[in-house]
């Protein structure tokens, strides 16, 4: 089954909840409301035409211009040898997405690693918690805008070139 | 002169110091700390070739039996905090040897929002091995450099208080 096929599929049972679908783009995607994720995604498993048992990838992307933060899951059917990429547009202020942990299992640390990253919430996610950065951390650091602490327990997080000291190593004798 | 008399011909004289070092010296544990690449090259560093064995230098699996910790990679805010707890568990004296451009300054990840620049910023560094990653010679050239520094420190010296170990 080809991308188009599988969308309209999407189509017949979901309605206005399947947004635009563009098949120009390289791995043609389709867009899904948010609220409406975890169904979409367990129809897309649980269907045995579709049957896409496995999550390739979950991924966000922040989009600071239209003020947005997507999310982007990129799935893959073993059985039939399709594939499907769906985006949801979350709004970047408060970016709430439901979670499809429960449909595949692999979906829950990605989610925490979009959560770490960029800050989605993930509704009904089992258990959403920093995945890479420190617990204690502040900010999201994937986040177009995220500015770098100037120190982190102490630990100051820049440090100054080698060069300058020499420098000025170099000049002080002549004072 | 009846106690030197009565020695066999093969007796050595030395300092107690030196004595004392050179058992150290000798049988410098370090702590296996392999935190990116510069890991695969410590572990040929202990391996057949290079072969830092022959130095006494036995990795060991605890903080708490070792001497020396070899900070060996990139080295992220989070492990910072974990390295100070391993090197607070350490036994002294002991030292640290910093290994490869990431140890060191924060290397090629200087810039990233997650990477320490410098083990150095955390726990003191005895010994810099630069290199990206270093090769094994070089980390056997930095145990030695540590070598020598155990070697020339003095214990039986009364020292101010608070004055450090030369």
């Amino acid at each position: 089954m080809n991308s188009a096929e599988i969308v309209d599929r999407l189509r017949a049972r979901f309605g206005d909840k399947i947004g635009d679908f563009d098949d120009k783009a390289g791995d043609p995607f389709v867009y899904v409301q948010p609220d409406a994720i975890d169904e979409v995604c367990g129809h897309l498993k649980n269907d045995e035409a579709l049957a896409f048992d496995a999550l390739s990838n979950l991924s966000g992307v922040d989009h600071p211009k239209t003020s947005t933060i997507q999310v982007v899951y990129h799935l893959y059917s073993y059985r039939h040898r399709h594939m499907i990429v769906l985006k949801v547009s979350a709004n970047r202020e408060d970016p709430v997405i439901r979670t499809v942990a429960g449909v595949w299992r692999a979906a829950n640390w990605h989610e925490r690693e979009v959560f770490d990253l960029l800050g989605v919430r993930f509704e009904g996610h089992p258990d959403l918690r920093r995945l890479l950065m420190p617990e204690d951390w502040v900010g999201h650091p994937l986040r177009k805008d995220f500015v770098e602490p100037e120190e982190y327990h102490g630990i100051k997080t820049s440090r100054e070139s080698p060069i300058h000291g020499i420098k000025t190593s170099h000049e002080s004798p002549t004072k | 002169m009846t106690l030197f008399n009565s020695m066999p011909e093969m007796a050595l004289t030395t300092t107690v110091d030196s004595m004392i070092n050179w058992t150290r010296k000798s049988s410098i544990w370090y702590m296996v700390f392999g935190l990116a690449c510069c890991a695969i090259e410590m572990m040929h560093t202990g391996g057949p070739r290079a072969d830092i064995d022959r130095f006494g230098t036995i990795p060991r699996a605890t903080p708490r039996t070792s001497d020396l910790i070899m900070v060996s990679g990139t080295l992220t805010l989070k492990m910072a905090l974990r390295t100070k707890l391993l090197y607070d568990q350490m036994p002294d004296p002991k030292y640290v040897i910093s290994m490869g451009s990431c140890a060191n300054c924060g290397g090629l990840f200087q810039l990233a929002y997650s990477v320490c620049d410098g083990v150095d910023k955390v726990i003191p560094v005895d010994v810099y091995v630069p290199g990206c990653p270093p090769r094994p010679e070089a980390l056997t050239e930095g145990i030695l450099k540590l070598q020598q520094k155990i070697a020339e420190e003095r214990w039986l010296v009364r020292r101010a208080p608070g004055e450090a170990h030369v």
